[in-house]
């Protein structure tokens, strides 16, 4: 399990993601993903740090922060496995694959195993639709999903 | 009568010159170029469907309700966002058009609940006509699957429904009825400027979301009702409209808190008030408004409102009520008797600048006329007094030099000792659109306050002084600009008296001005001074805006010629976009101070000394005036004590808890024979009155305010009064009652002898501000249409005059048994001694006085956030909740007065500004301290207070 560190701890990492990013144009975005980069997922105790320090209100960093699915409210597994679930790969038995892979991790989409382990979810179109169908696991894509692939996976996670 | 219609045009207006001539629907059409093709249209009256535009802010293109069709192009764009341009040929509705918003609207409603009928926007209602106007008949998709209408789905729990948030006093929101337009969200931030809402998630799960999922009470919401405004459907609702239904009628008139003068419509249900709405043609406020003006009225029909005129023979005795006869004959007799007994001179008044400017003119008209003497002044007293002085001496005038439209062309605002984002909230949303828009700021006050910084805003040098060290820091300022050659020669040389020109700068030159020096003793960096003056005096139109932490000091008027002195040297006089600015804290402290509530002023600020002005009043009141100026307030206080002055006739002031020293006005009032007292509660004044006049609120009554940008502003009446006379009629029984031959049968009545016999208003007239819905003075021959900004082609009193302003530190001081300096201030939900507001459920928000501390000082005196403290000065002690922040420096302490437990003019000297006697409310040497509870003094007090407001027959005490 991942523990949530302190908020006195909380407060100066995530300054120190702003203050590294905090002249970028625009910078909003690309702290988010610093702060998730260093916690793993971006704490509620976060946002109005990062408010405070672009002198923006908290309601927009919220409404940025809850646009994009890839932001996380709470810290994921060890592994990450994203299946894509756009068209082409259904068209090519990725519904079937989902299924398979939800069985054998004992999870399903938006859900982080007991053990912590490994976070399943979908993902609509990883641009590898000529291998479909695909999955992504921990930024790495992988194609032409089939039950070896997904033994192979299941394992690797559970190393 | 009926609802006063205002048109959407869907979006702002152009502000270009140049034309463009477009076809829409066969009609030709001219318009502004970068004018919308859906504005355009609404000027040659075709109303495109529409439901996320409204002309309050900018196109934003997301309902695709608005679309056309233009030849020559492809596709369908929306009219919002889509420019006109010249002989474009514009076809708003064709059969495909048709087919696209019935579609749009079909899938609208199949996620909206079909309650219409018991529905509080019922006739009120965007979503509803636009379903009418594109003809929806029936809804294909059906009302089953994922919605946001139902707590429950088949049984199931439905996680996409939001439970409605009741948490603001004022409104509802309600997410089941949002079509997420995102209206609300942009007038939260392009018109309040407070960024408090937004919409989270996105796709089907996209919500309105206050702060980060909040509550909208917990959120950063201020509550100025713009969003409740922009709403399309019933999701945000005033509650007042769930509770009562849709208004009927309206009538357009001026609220009555602060200065800013926003133009309101009121929305009536017969006489009941169902809410007020900002009207967008008011030139003050732009269709914008505050949490006070748009929702804090109902202090008018509060249950503790006294509606029966009472008297009593002794403070220690119970209230009498008795009838307008017997109270108006007693007072006439008391006063008759007073001054028989110990003088002409015994006897006078305080205008109201909470009443209109007929009433203020009636009261200061009886002292004069009928008490025979000059002894009249006004609560501006206690505020700007320094400002009548200061800008008097050296442009010849006393008042603002700009209208409030100005500040869109300003490039660099100078706040000094204001904080309008709580005081002048509606004006500083203006400015913050402003700043947002790439003007720059200044701030000059010892606090961080919300124009420092907040969301989008950032002050570009903040100069947290010392209280009490402005002049020193303004003329540090002047220094810079003197010696570093900043300033604007030209200007000085056509405008102003060159030889004062050449004293004054040898005056400001001197090292022990500069900034370095000045540091020494106002706390702020050297370079933060020259950096500021640096850009005020070379960034473009400098604008002033500058409120009571200017004038509420030993040096008050001091600082207000420095202010006029440094736009002299920078020529930001005379135009749009620049000026001197005071901020007036009340509705009609301009108007009071016009209407001649001075001891020493005739209505224009005409000296009474003078014969020619006499003479003018001499024939048309048939008696000879005083020549002589009478007593201030102070003076009548301090008489009183003496044994020398016995009677007052008091309107709509609260001098116990708003002037300084409160043990000596209570003791100043104490020996009065005769306290005439006319308000709308028994406010701490009356605690100490022999008559209680019961007064009538501005809903009640017909007349006018001027705001502070000079701003005749129309208040109308629209109930009647609950107390049975408005204000003005009852200064009118009481001069009859005198023997006097009033006869008025309307307050326009009154206007036409105040044109009669004052220039600066000759040609105002209810006539005119009917026609032209306000006008600013001077309006007379020379200026017709009224005067939006001052000095334009010369100072009114001819060249400008510097004058040397020589700083001298207050005598309050700090030492070791006081070592923290108190300033005082506003907060944004309450208004000054909070009669008002603090009947209102503003007290949402700020339900007592508290003490900011900075940590260090905490620290030192063992202190936690919400601790009990005591805070005591040479004058008196009092006791409230500290709240540790950093927005106050060390050695700085601050804190509202709101709130009468509290009391914070116990504690306040009556040291005051050398000019005017304006009390120096602003530094205060204090101790803090732990405590326990209530002050001795605070008991008392209460007790007495409670003794006081006992009326006979009734059970229990008013408050």
């Amino acid at each position: 399990m991942v523990m949530q560190p302190a908020s006195t701890e909380l407060a100066a990492r995530t300054a120190a993601v702003i203050s590294e990013m905090k002249n970028l144009e625009g910078p909003l975005i690309p702290i988010l993903h610093g702060v998730q980069e260093e916690f793993g997922y971006v704490p509620q105790e976060s946002l109005p740090i990062i408010a405070e320090a672009l002198n923006i209100s908290r309601a927009e960093v919220h409404g940025v922060f809850t646009f994009y699915h890839d932001f996380r409210h709470n810290p994921a597994g060890r592994h990450v496995l994203k299946v894509c679930q756009a068209e082409a790969c259904q068209s090519m038995g990725s519904d079937a694959i989902a299924a398979q892979i939800k069985q054998t991790l004992g999870i399903g989409f938006h859900e982080t195993s007991k053990d912590g382990a490994v976070t399943l979810e979908p993902i609509y179109c990883l641009g590898l639709c000529a291998c479909a169908p695909a999955a992504m696991l921990d930024g790495e894509v992988i194609g032409r999903l089939d039950a070896d692939k997904i033994e192979e996976i299941a394992e690797e996670v559970r190393k | 009568m009926g609802l006063v219609h205002e048109i959407d045009f869907g979006t702002p207006a152009s502000k270009s010159e140049k034309q463009v001539t477009l076809t829409v629907d066969g009609f030709e059409v001219t318009v502004p170029e970068g004018t919308s093709i859906m504005r355009a249209s609404m000027d040659a009256g075709i109303e495109i469907p529409k439901l996320c535009a409204t002309d309050m802010v900018d196109a934003f293109g997301s309902c695709r309700l608005c679309l056309v069709e233009i030849e020559g192009r492809n596709g369908t764009p929306s009219s919002c966002t889509t420019p006109v341009a010249p002989g474009m040929v514009v076809h708003t509705q064709t059969g495909r058009l048709k087919d696209i918003r019935k579609g749009v609207m079909e899938l609208y409603i199949s996620d909206h609940p079909l309650d219409c009928l018991t529905c509080a926007a019922n006739g009120d209602c965007e979503l509803q006509d636009m379903a009418g106007a594109v003809g929806l008949r029936d809804v294909r998709y059906g009302y089953e699957g994922d919605n946001h209408v139902r707590a429950k789905n088949d049984g199931a729990e439905n996680f996409k429904w939001m439970a409605k948030d009741e948490s603001n006093p004022y409104f509802t929101y309600d997410p089941s009825k949002c079509i997420v337009c995102s209206r609300c969200v942009r007038a939260c931030e392009e018109v309040q400027g407070t960024f408090a809402l937004t919409i989270e998630g996105r796709g089907f799960d996209s919500r309105v979301s206050p702060g980060a999922h909040e509550l909208f009470l917990d959120s950063e919401c201020v509550s100025c009702g713009a969003c409740v405004q922009a709403c399309p459907t019933a999701t945000l609702t005033e509650k007042s409209v769930i509770e009562i239904g849709q208004p009927e009628h309206s009538v357009v008139t001026t609220c009555a808190y602060c200065g800013v003068g926003c133009s309101f419509k009121a929305e009536m249900r017969g006489e009941e008030l169902v809410r007020m709405v900002p009207w967008k043609d008011g030139k003050a406020n732009r269709g914008h408004s505050c949490v006070k003006g748009r929702f804090a009225y109902g202090y008018a029909t509060h249950k503790e409102r006294i509606l029966n005129p009472m008297i009593r023979e002794k403070i220690s005795d119970p209230w009498r009520e008795v009838s307008w006869e017997e109270a108006i004959e007693y007072t006439n007799k008391e006063f008759r008797r007073i001054q028989y007994q110990y003088g002409r001179g015994a006897v006078g008044g305080i205008t109201s600048s909470r009443c209109t400017n007929e009433e203020t003119y009636l009261v200061q008209k009886l002292i004069r006329q009928g008490f025979r003497n000059n002894n009249v002044d006004t609560c501006a007293r206690v505020c700007h007094s320094p400002t009548g002085y200061g800008l008097g001496q050296t442009y010849g005038t006393s008042a603002g030099t700009q209208d409030f439209d100005s500040v869109e062309q300003t490039d660099v605002a100078l706040i000094i000792g204001a904080n309008p984002a709580s005081a002048h909230p509606v004006f500083a949303s203006r400015l913050k659109k402003r700043i947002r828009a790439g003007a720059k700021l200044i701030v000059i006050d010892p606090r961080r306050t919300e124009m420092v910084k907040s969301a989008h805003i950032q002050a570009e040098h903040h100069l947290a002084l010392k209280p009490g060290t402005n002049v020193a820091v303004v003329t540090a300022m002047a220094h810079v600009i003197v010696t570093e050659g900043l300033f604007n020669e030209a200007f000085i040389r056509e405008r102003c008296d060159w030889s004062e020109f050449q004293d004054y700068i040898e005056f400001v030159s001197d090292p022990r001005h500069s900034p370095e020096e000045v540091e020494k003793l106002s706390g702020v960096p050297a370079e933060t001074i020259r950096g500021a003056a640096r850009l005020y005096a070379t960034g473009g139109n400098g604008a002033i805006y500058y409120g009571l932490g200017v004038t509420e000091h030993s040096q008050g008027s001091t600082t207000v010629i420095g202010i006029a002195n440094l736009a002299m040297l920078t020529g930001n006089i005379g135009r749009p976009g620049v000026g001197v600015n005071p901020l007036r804290g009340q509705n009609n402290v301009q108007g009071s101070c016009d209407m001649g509530s001075f001891p020493h002023e005739l209505p224009g600020y005409r000296h009474v000394s003078g014969d020619a002005v006499r003479d003018i009043y001499d024939s048309l009141w048939g008696v000879k005036l005083d020549e002589e100026p009478g007593l201030r307030i102070p003076n009548m206080l301090d008489a009183a004590v003496d044994g020398t002055f016995k009677g007052i006739y008091i309107q709509g002031e609260d001098i116990l808890q708003s002037d300084p020293d409160t043990k000596h006005v209570s003791a100043g009032l104490a020996a009065m024979e005769c306290v005439v007292v006319q308000d709308l509660f028994l406010n701490e004044t009356a605690n100490y009155a022999h008559v209680f006049l019961p007064g009538s609120t501005f809903l009640e009554k017909d007349g006018t305010f001027t705001n502070a940008e000079r701003r005749i502003n129309r208040v109308r009446k629209v109930m009647t009064p609950k107390n049975g006379y408005a204000d003005w009629e009852v200064t009118q029984l009481l001069a009859q009652a005198m023997g006097l031959n009033w006869n008025y049968k309307h307050p326009s009545e009154i206007m036409d002898e105040i044109a009669k016999t004052t220039p600066s208003f000759a040609l105002v007239s209810y006539d005119r501000l009917e026609k032209m819905g306000s006008v600013q003075w001077p309006c007379n021959e020379k200026a017709p249409e009224g005067t939006p900004i001052m000095h334009i082609d010369g100072f009114v009193r001819g060249k400008g005059k510097f004058i040397r302003t020589e700083y001298v530190a207050t005598d309050e001081k700090t030492g070791p048994r006081f070592p923290l300096l108190l300033t005082t201030g506003r907060i944004l939900s309450q208004y000054n001694v909070g009669a008002q507001t603090r009947r209102t459920e503003n007290v949402a928000w700020h339900a007592e006085d508290l003490l900011e501390i900075h940590p260090h000082d905490a620290e030192n005196r063992g202190l936690r956030d919400g601790d009990w403290v005591r805070l005591k000065s040479r004058a008196g002690e009092t006791t409230l909740r500290a709240q540790v922040t950093d927005r106050v420096s060390p050695g700085v302490v601050y804190t509202t007065f709101h709130h009468p437990d509290t009391q914070a003019n116990v504690i306040t000297t009556d040291f005051s500004d050398w000019a005017t006697n304006c009390p120096e409310y602003k530094v205060t040497a204090v101790q803090v301290s732990p405590s326990n509870g209530p002050s001795d003094w605070q008991k008392e007090y209460n007790e007495q207070a409670q003794q006081s407001r006992r009326i006979a027959g009734h059970l229990e005490a008013a408050e």
